[in-house]
């Protein structure tokens, strides 16, 4: 009951804790590099700088987007409207940019993480004030922030030739030597490591997702924190929606349709446990690049494209379920302690 | 804790009898529902109460139904299927992969049903006795299902099928037309029905969703009941998409894409618990009754299908939403306090924000 053995024993867990994750991203970077090492063998093509920065360019819209899912998922919900929010984000602000070609495409950015957070905070109030459980409640908001996007454009959508220079530049520009979406998720990706470790509401975070009841008993702000996850979701939706229109050069009415299932994936292959309480940045930047090098490298090793899904399913299958035989056995190993 | 046991008890019988009570008014509001969308769209459109159109509309959300018994069971376990759409697809395309092939369709059609069979399967395998969470499973056979239905069929339609088949999905029973999909779907609903209610097997879903542990201890195989019902679910998938196969007349490998989210949406609104352990097989009937006539009444005067998604998903949030205030509210009376005025402020203030750009920026570019 003492404060000095409950120290103990938290620091202990962390320390098996942390030990655990280490394992776990180590069994990503295996499967990585085993992957990268097969395929090069018969593709000189694929082990090169060029397509290394492709591989990159490719996954980070997912990352920036799996990071929010991961922050949601960690406090044990999911956020199924991100594919939702990023299509009708990706209209708002294109149509927005079409009607004045002069706005600096800074503030395009603060608008889409504006209009992504708001729809956020819908999520976030019909689940905390609502109380009702996440998957229903971005379920719901999945069709309906998606009905929105036809309800907007009335069918219509956005070229390639009408959106400003400025606005198709704001993504694949390169002023520092890599491609703009890269830093960008890059810069995201920091952020939320900072947050989660080393501010209070980041740690109430996995505080909330491993013990509500504890967390609430320790006097953390549960509601609130759960509201945050989801508005941090839609602002990294909104900008991830705005990098979108800015990288494929349009916004249509099936904008990031799918995507929702896509960033959970990367969650689930980049460890975060689907119920909730763990999951790294790390893990999940990982999780992103090892779908896009399986993408990648289908493509590299010319499989029909019409195996291409098949075979991600595929792997994403063995992924989860060799990941979860590694932590089966890092549990048996590690909890000869208490198990509570 | 010795003291406060039988208070336990009582409260759990109170709950129990208050939890029957409520999903009893939870049906009868779903009835009202229907009545109400009756009553106005048959003032809205004089084609709405026409027989004919609202069978041919029927046949639209059987294969939905076919897939929804199963996923009441599921759901009802505490688990859920994703892969419902991705294995119709599978199957639908292994149809037409073996149709294009010159297999005779009364072939084909057994080896699309034992492929479901195969594919619910390796769902429960990987649930059941691997031990992964089924979202997690299920999430991955939903992109290699799909996958393996571009696999199948490449990017061309099967075609062509025999009159006698497309009879499956387009036939008619009796004077009022109904559909044969609704003949099948009335059978399994009776049968998906009586196991739930009356059989052991229907109170093992219930306690395993209520509490797996406790349910393994008192005996249940737990691991089977899992297996069973996720290769049941793959069955019916494949049975929906012989159907809709026969419906349509064609298969493509995009047949069905997101129905899995509809097929879920359905279940909940019917009432099942996405936590598990409590709902009736007739609540999602009903609501699958209740989305087929908004759809078919929005779509008669000319609502978009993609729009008419909004009104769906305000119904899903507001069904859990709305008895969950009035619960909140009755216990505890609307408490006003500071933060909680300057919250709604704020968040009124947001909405108002967004509802405005919304309006605003779309006039901007559509009155060019």
């Amino acid at each position: 009951m003492s404060a000095t053995t409950s120290g103990k024993s938290e620091s202990e867990s962390r320390s098996l804790f942390l030990t655990l994750v280490r394992f776990r991203e180590l069994s990503i970077i295996i499967f990585i590099l085993l992957l990268i090492a097969i395929v090069s063998i018969n593709t000189p093509a694929f082990l090169t700088i060029e397509n290394f920065r492709n591989i990159l360019l490719n996954i980070s819209i997912l990352v920036i987007v799996a990071l929010g899912q991961m922050m949601v998922i960690i406090t044990r919900g999911i956020d199924l409207s991100v594919s939702s929010i990023i299509g009708l984000v990706a209209m708002m602000v294109s149509f927005t940019v079409v009607a004045f070609p002069t706005l600096p495409p800074a503030l395009a950015i603060v608008l889409g993480m504006l209009l992504g957070a708001i729809l956020g905070s819908f999520n976030g109030m019909v689940i905390t004030v609502g109380k009702v459980p996440p998957i229903i409640a971005t379920l719901g908001t999945l069709s309906i922030y998606r009905g929105m996007v036809f309800m907007y454009s009335g069918g219509t959508w956005i070229n390639s030739f009408e959106m400003p220079d400025s606005y198709r530049a704001l993504a694949k520009a390169a002023p520092l030597g890599l491609p703009n979406i890269i830093l960008f998720a890059a810069i995201v990706a920091v952020i939320v490591y900072l947050f989660l470790n080393y501010t209070r509401p980041g740690r109430d975070i996995y505080a909330v997702g491993s013990n509500p009841e504890a967390a609430v008993v320790a006097g953390i702000p549960v509601q609130r924190t759960i509201f945050m996850v989801y508005v941090i979701s839609g602002l990294l939706a909104g900008l991830a929606a705005v990098l979108w229109a800015s990288r494929f050069e349009s916004a249509q009415t099936n904008t990031a349709l799918g995507f929702e299932l896509q960033s959970v994936a990367a969650d689930v292959v980049g460890g975060v446990n689907i119920m909730g309480g763990s999951g790294t940045v790390m893990g999940v930047v990982l999780g992103a690049f090892l779908l896009g090098t399986i993408e990648n490298a289908l493509i590299m090793v010319r499989i029909s494209p019409f195996w291409q899904l098949a075979a991600q399913g595929l792997l994403i299958l063995v992924a989860v379920i060799v990941d979860s035989a590694i932590r089966r056995r890092l549990e048996q190993l590690g909890g000869t302690g208490d198990s509570s | 804790m010795s003291a406060t046991t039988p208070d336990n008890v009582s409260t759990t019988g109170e709950r129990n009898q208050q939890l029957r009570d409520f999903f009893l008014r939870w049906e009868w509001l779903l009835v009202l529902l229907i009545l109400l969308v009756i009553v106005v769209n048959s003032q809205l459109s004089p084609y709405f109460l026409n027989t004919r159109n609202m069978m041919r509309a029927t046949s639209d959300f059987m294969e939905m139904g076919l897939m929804m018994l199963p996923m009441v069971f599921i759901i009802i376990t505490g688990n859920i299927d994703l892969s419902v759409a991705s294995t119709l697809a599978m199957c639908a395309s292994l149809l037409g992969f073996l149709h294009i092939q010159g297999v005779n369709i009364w072939v084909a059609a057994p080896a699309a049903l034992a492929l479901g069979v195969l594919a619910g399967a390796l769902n429960g395998f990987l649930v059941a006795r691997v031990k992964l969470p089924a979202l997690v499973v299920t999430l991955g056979t939903f992109a290699f299902y799909r996958g393996m239905a571009y696999a199948l069929l490449g990017d061309q339609a099967a075609r062509g099928y025999p009159p006698e088949f497309t009879f499956l999905g387009q036939g008619t029973v009796g004077a009022i037309r109904l559909p044969i999909s609704a003949v099948l779907f009335i059978f399994f609903a009776i049968i998906f029905g009586l196991v739930l209610h009356k059989t052991a097997f229907g109170r093992y879903l219930y306690t395993i969703g209520n509490s797996e542990e406790a349910s393994r201890y008192s005996g249940v195989q737990v691991a089977r009941v899992k297996m069973i019902i996720f290769t049941l679910s793959g069955f019916m998938a494949a049975l929906a998409g012989i159907i809709i196969a026969a419906r349509f007349g064609s298969t493509r490998p995009d047949v069905a894409n997101g129905m899995e989210l509809a097929v879920i949406t359905a279940t909940v609104l019917g009432g099942i618990s996405i936590f598990g352990g409590s709902g009736t097989i007739i609540g999602p009937i009903l609501a699958l009754l209740l989305i087929g006539l908004m759809r078919f009444g929005m779509g008669l005067v000319n609502v978009q299908g993609q729009v008419q998604s909004i009104a769906i998903g305000l119904l899903l949030i507001f069904s859990i939403l709305l008895p969950n205030i009035a619960r909140q509210v009755s216990r505890r009376g609307i408490q006003l306090s500071r933060n909680t005025a300057v919250a709604a402020v704020v968040f009124i203030a947001a909405a108002g924000f967004f509802i405005w750009f919304f309006l605003w920026t779309r006039t901007l570019i559509l009155a060019q």
